[in-house]
């Protein structure tokens, strides 16, 4: 009872600003269907239709890796100002504080989805409800692996902050060029392959391409559901024990 | 009693050495004391203030605030005390009304609880007019007024505050202090300080505990550490200084003046004077000096306070 209703605090707090703001929440959400707009728009002339399905999954797991970064920064802000400190001064429950940020990012990443899918629908996308539905949930589970630990990497970047962005710079671009997200990797040469096939993104960006063309059969939904899951267990535990440990680094 | 520490430690481990921010810290405030830990940067006033929070685990010692184990029962202090950090407390893009109820729900009261709880601290911080303001839009008193305000909603019985009004101007300064003497006396709550401020911690609070290098080497009222530690003076200016020969006793000469070492200078100001006027002695100028908190901290550690960091 009391988990939920401080996760509630949470993220009450957290949704308050944007939704006091109408004008930059609309611009916000909007802004990945400019990206599907401007970019799909040039991927359609070469390829032909059949770019949708492959490319609407693309957009969605690369908003997946941009929303954690983005919740990781928010929250070294607060670290490096006082209100994190202020916070842990209260009984708030601390994994409730972890999730309660987390469900913000889940259900910005839900609205921006279900936006883009329905664009990309009167565009010539086809909808598998129940593959994108599942693809939805795949993300969201990724998603909360990947805020996650993002928190904690913002944890453990105090007092400075720089590690954060060391990480962050340093791995992103591979993690996203090599995955797959927007240009295929299967024209590429073998080493860009072998990269790509270490790289846990890959297999999300597989997994979601499958669901979206309703495979559900497809061996890369299970290879891609594990990655998530896997990536969701390990973001949670070190994120409560990272969050329990408080936000004073220095042993 | 608010607060009882027994050999509190706290020691950090930086790549090559390890600091020692505080070295044993013995410290008892009771139930509705004012006090005012003052030191000099570094000398483990935030660090002493993090493990009294929760903050920070103690190296080694225990402590007991508001009734609780700091180790034992954390969430036990935290729902008892406020805290107002050396930072700021409220988020910079979040309103301050905002802040407030969400800091009220935090400790477990229903949204329509923290809300009127929220406006009751806005009027008594004056801040009304600016509740649907986000504080990077502020000024730095107002912004150490939400500060102080985030503290309070949950109504504790013991608000420890780490440098309130360190970086503002004289006059935010002069106001904050005039809402904390006001909390104290309306909420009667016990407030523990800190600052670098000698006047202030002079000026307002009850107890005066100094700190320094981790450890407390002077604690009691502004008073009796003014007279046990550092004592009074008479500043005399005299005609000649050639004179200075004449009187009688150690002294100190700055220039052509000097300061003489007395138990109580109000007293013996006349005496000397009357004592050097039938000795023949002309007197241009003569003063009681009273000694200043940083006269006791020289005393104790060879240093001014002001240039100990
Ligand atoms: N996280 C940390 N890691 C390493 N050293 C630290 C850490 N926090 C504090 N210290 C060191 O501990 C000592 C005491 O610091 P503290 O912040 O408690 O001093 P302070 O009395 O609050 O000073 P100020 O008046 O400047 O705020 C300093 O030498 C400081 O460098
Ligand atoms: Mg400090």
């Amino acid at each position: 009872m009391k988990f939920l209703r401080d996760t509630m605090t949470v993220f009450s707090r957290e949704a308050t600003p944007a939704l006091r703001d109408p004008v930059s929440l609309v611009f916000a959400m909007g802004q990945p269907l400019l990206f599907l707009l401007l970019f799909g728009s040039l991927l359609d002339t070469s390829t032909g239709t059949g770019t949708w399905q492959w490319f609407v999954p693309g957009i969605l797991v690369m908003m997946c890796l941009v929303g954690p970064m983005g919740a990781g920064h928010s929250l070294l802000v607060e670290l490096t100002g006082g209100s994190m400190e202020r916070m842990m001064v209260t009984p708030l429950n601390r994994t409730a504080m972890l999730v309660g940020r987390n469900l913000k990012e889940t259900i910005t990443l839900v609205v921006q989805a279900v936006l883009i899918v329905a664009v990309a629908m009167t565009l010539g996308f086809r909808l598998y409800p129940g593959g994108v539905l599942a693809g939805l949930l795949m993300l969201t589970v990724f998603g909360v692996g990947l805020s996650s630990l993002s928190f904690v990497l913002a944890l453990r970047s105090q007092p400075s902050g720089a590690l954060f962005w060391v990480v962050t710079q340093t791995l992103m671009f591979p993690l996203t060029l090599l995955s797959g997200v927007l240009l295929p990797l299967e024209q590429g040469p073998a080493w860009l392959r072998a990269v790509g096939a270490v790289n846990p993104v890959s297999y999300i960006v597989d997994a979601q391409r499958a669901l979206f063309a309703g495979r559900f059969d497809d061996t890369s939904v299970l290879h891609g559901g594990l990655v998530a899951v896997a990536v969701a267990l390990i973001g949670l535990v070190v994120g409560t024990r990272s969050m329990r440990r408080g936000v004073t680094t220095g042993a | 009693m608010a607060v009882t520490t027994t050999g509190l430690i706290r020691h950090f481990r930086t790549k090559k050495t390890t600091v020692e921010a505080v070295r044993g810290v013995d410290m008892d405030i009771g139930d509705g004391e004012l006090v005012a830990l003052l030191g000099p940067n570094g000398a483990g006033k935030s660090t002493l203030f993090r493990m009294l929070t929760t903050l920070l685990p103690p190296t080694a010692g225990t402590a007991t605030v508001a009734g609780r184990d700091i180790i034992r029962d954390p969430d036990g202090v935290r729902a008892r005390i406020g805290y107002v950090g050396q930072n700021h407390s409220a988020g910079d893009n979040f309103r301050v009304r905002d802040e407030l109820v969400t800091q009220g729900r935090s400790h477990g009261m229903t949204r329509v609880e923290a809300t009127r709880r929220a406006d009751e601290v806005l009027d008594l911080l004056g801040l009304r007019p600016l509740a649907k303001r986000t504080p990077n839009t502020l000024s730095g008193g107002q912004r150490r007024r939400v500060d102080i305000a985030m503290g309070l909603v949950h109504r504790p019985a013991l608000l420890l505050l780490d440098e309130p009004s360190t970086g503002l101007d004289p006059h935010s300064r002069a106001e904050v202090w005039e809402h904390i003497l006001r909390l104290r006396e309306e909420l009667a709550m016990t407030l523990v300080l800190s600052t670098h401020y000698l006047e202030e911690a002079d000026r307002m609070a009850e107890r005066v505990v100094i700190i320094d290098h981790g450890l407390v080497i002077a604690d009691g009222t502004a008073d009796r550490l003014r007279k046990d530690l550092a004592g009074d003076r008479i500043a005399l200016t005299l005609e000649s200084k050639a004179d200075m020969a004449r009187i009688a006793g150690p002294f100190e000469a700055h220039g052509d003046t000097v300061h003489i070492r007395v138990p109580d200078a109000a007293a013996a100001l006349p005496r000397h004077l009357r004592e050097l006027d039938a000795a023949g002695v002309k007197v241009v100028a003569a003063q009681a000096l009273r000694p200043t908190l940083d006269d006791v901290f020289l005393a104790l550690t060879g240093r001014s306070i002001q240039e100990a960091a």
